[in-house]
């Protein structure tokens, strides 16, 4: 895709050269690095899609502009690059809603481009026209429309740099076919010009040294952490500090990786399904130290009385994370690597026995446990099997709901990009094609989505896209005929009342078969060992659709509104051990 | 509380679109809100007047600063500030009462801009609480119409003068 050069420019000059706005957006992209992108076509992005033919990019053809969009987000929340998606205008833009705003309240560096109608038709309820801009706006970092060709080598290079740095979130350029086709002289590198975005990196000295003397006197702290140490890669540093300060970390479902959960200063994941181990040990610190989370309602419960004892500080890039919901007491504002760095050379060991006594306490009384007596296939039995084979390596992608809590308790994760899954907008549907995306980008990993049957309903067309690219993703349902979390509210809260939470569903190993899937059904405990091995084992796409326990309850569970300590099913869990 | 907060906003298509949604998602009130050019053709100021407790205010002026073409945010609250409304109010006046209410005009310094055979048309400006008043003492004549511009302020250099 060599561009068409004018003939000899004087040697002063940089030489112009004239192009299409579609050879614009697409030179930029493989000048930016970009090497994979999803999404489907349609009219006004024909021309885009004709210069996309012979570029040095791979292209991934989803079944719906939704899957595409959660391609590119969960290749870049596996891989650490900014993943693109393409749709065309009207529905091709309106079905992308759904996966930017998962990527938004997840904070992941997306960039997508869509196709408009031509500019003089704009606003004349033209056929396949929105109102792109208008629609996305809430659930985009920034978007904009091109309406000068002049502009588009700027807007796109300026839409990866504010998708990808500060807090990451994703950015949609709206190109109207009329630019796409236009002309214009291009003379070297448009320059970003963006006033008004400036981000922190470094974080306040003043205030560093202060979160460390916070920390080296605390006697209770605990880590609180979340997926910005994911976004700013600094789970080393996390680790460092978590060793050298001695201090016990828990992790947001989107925070999990980020410290090896294998480890004895892990206290797991925290909040409404969290353990109790965190939830007491949050209740109870004298110290919080909170990197890279925004103390979402899932959380904290009930705000009044989150952490009553403790003094807090907050490490984030985003200064409007700070005190939105919690009241800090340290704040510090920028990139939680770098400030890691600086804090790290300030902080001192310390022993806190008694505080580590009263963890392993916890721990040892109340941790996350299911019947294993049973003679029914229980969910968390599926997914211990799963983490035992693969020996804590696999990278997981996930549904919404029951899959979603018992995969963010049973499976032990180990390093940062290891869980994939829609944490902020709870997406469901979002575990199939994340899985498809993460396997892209890691083309060597196990990946392998671990899904409910309603959150598999709704995009399992994916599977298809998986067949036609050879990847070898694994996709394990944990089928109990409900809508799991639903139902559990209905039988907790609602008098067993089970109201739309169930759906006749298909044979699903059927289904798979018919898309050219491997597909295999479990419904025997004994089975579930071997059906895993020969999952792991598929080079195709495999669906094992296990027919687990039907009314299977997540425990413990922090009722909405509640405190973190007044957590339900504890007696439940201690009547299985 | 009201707080008076100033933003400074790249003139890009969608920004106030951008601006009004960020109010609105997040559940703000905007009691008022006034766009208009500044000395830099790149530019435009928006002066929005927020009421809320200080942690929302405080929310409202990060959020806003989050804003990508919004390049500078002000909160005026507690600082020295010139703040001003203009108000056109047309006042049912019969010719025999016009005497009196043209005093009432004198003494709030506005302005007439149009006589009919009832009604008088003024141009009052100055700060909130002035036209709140003017709109009370016109009251008893009986208001047709009032249109006014919102608040619109700037940080005060010097120490004296009027409020």
């Amino acid at each position: 895709m060599s561009p068409e050069s004018q003939p000899s420019a004087p040697a002063i000059e940089a030489p112009a050269t004239i192009k299409t706005g579609a050879q614009i957006v697409v030179d930029t992209l493989v000048e930016l690095g970009v090497e994979t992108m999803f999404g489907y076509t349609g009219g006004v992005v024909l021309p885009l899609f004709d210069r996309l033919y012979d570029a040095p990019i791979r292209f991934i053809i989803p079944r719906h502009e939704q899957g595409g969009c959660h391609m590119a987000d969960a290749y870049a929340r596996a891989s650490g690059k900014v993943g693109v998606v393409i749709a065309t205008s009207g529905p091709g833009a309106c079905n992308l809603t759904t996966g930017l705003g998962t990527a938004m309240m997840d904070s992941v560096p997306l960039v997508a481009i869509t196709g408009q109608v031509r500019t003089d038709l704009i606003g004349n309820d033209a056929f396949q026209e929105a109102d792109t801009t208008g629609i996305t706006r809430p659930v985009t970092k920034y978007n904009s429309i091109v309406k000068d060709i002049n502009d588009l080598e700027r807007t796109v290079r300026e839409a990866f740099h504010i998708a990808s740095t500060g807090r990451p979130g994703p950015v949609l350029i709206d190109v109207p076919v009329d630019i796409s086709v236009g002309k214009c002289k291009c003379n070297g590198k448009a320059a970003i010009d963006l006033p008004g975005y400036r981000i922190r990196t470094k974080g306040h000295a003043r205030q560093i040294s202060m979160a460390a003397e916070a920390i080296n006197k605390a006697e209770r702290p605990v880590l609180y952490v979340g997926g910005g140490v994911v976004s700013s890669n600094a789970s080393e540093e996390l680790q460092v500090l978590a060793e050298k300060a001695h201090l016990p970390v828990t992790m947001t479902l989107l925070g999990l990786g980020t410290f090896d959960q294998r480890r004895p200063e892990s206290l797991d994941m925290l909040g409404m399904h969290g353990s109790a181990y965190a939830n007491y040990a949050v209740q109870e610190c004298d110290l919080l130290i909170a990197i890279g989370a925004r103390f979402d309602d899932r959380v904290t419960g009930k705000v009044a009385t989150f952490a009553p004892h403790a003094k807090v500080i907050h490490i984030d890039i985003d200064p409007s994370s700070i005190s939105k919901n919690v009241q800090v007491d340290i704040p510090v504002v920028g990139d939680a690597k770098h400030i890691l760095m600086e804090l790290l050379k300030e902080i001192e060991y310390r022993e806190r026995g008694p505080w580590f006594a009263k963890i392993a306490e916890w721990k040892k009384k109340h941790p996350f446990r299911y019947d294993k007596r049973a003679k029914t296939i229980k969910p968390q039995y599926v997914i211990d099997e799963i983490c035992r084979q693969t020996k804590n390596e696999a990278v997981i992608t996930t549904g919404v709901g029951q899959n979603q809590m018992w995969t963010a308790q049973f499976y032990k994760f180990v390093r940062p990009r290891q869980l994939i899954s829609s944490g902020g907008l709870g997406t469901m549907g979002f575990g199939l094609p994340a899985a498809i995306g993460a396997q892209i980008a890691r083309p060597d990993a196990t990946v392998i989505d671990i899904d409910g049957d309603h959150s598999f309903n709704m995009t399992m067309t994916e599977l298809a896209t998986a067949v036609q690219y050879e990847l070898p993703i694994k996709v394990c349902i944990l089928n109990n005929g409900y809508m799991g979390m639903v139902r559990q509210w209905q039988e907790l809260f609602y008098n067993r009342r089970y109201s739309c939470s169930y759906l006749k569903n298909p044979n699903y190993a059927d289904v798979a078969r018919a898309l050219g899937a491997v597909g295999i059904t479990v419904d025997k405990k004994e089975d579930v060992p071997k059906a895993v091995t020969q999952m792991l084992a598929e080079k195709q796409p495999c669906v094992v659709d296990f027919r687990v326990e039907r009314e299977e309850n997540v425990w413990p569970m922090v009722p909405a509104g509640k405190s973190l300590s007044d957590m339900d099913g504890l007696t439940i869990l201690e009547s299985m051990a | 509380m009201k707080h008076i907060i100033s933003a400074l906003v790249e003139n890009k298509p969608g920004v106030l679109a951008h601006v009004a949604g960020m109010f609105a998602a997040r559940g703000f009130n905007i009691d008022s809100l006034v766009v208009g050019r500044t000395e830099d053709p790149n530019l435009s100021r928006m002066t929005i007047v927020v009421i809320g407790d200080d942690r929302i205010v405080e929310q409202v002026r990060k959020q806003l600063a989050r804003i990508i073409p919004v390049v500078k945010v002000q909160d005026f609250a507690g600082k020295a500030v010139v703040a001003r409304d203009l108000m056109l109010i047309n006042i049912a006046v019969p010719p025999e009462k016009r005497p009196e209410v043209f005093a009432l005009i004198e003494m709030f310094r506005g302005h007439v801009v149009d006589i009919g055979q009832k009604s008088v048309m003024v141009e009052v400006s100055g700060p909130e609480t002035k036209i709140e008043a003017f709109i009370d003492v016109c009251r008893p004549y009986g208001i047709k119409n009032v249109a006014r511009t919102g608040t619109i302020a700037m940080s005060r250099q010097g120490t004296s003068g009027e409020d």
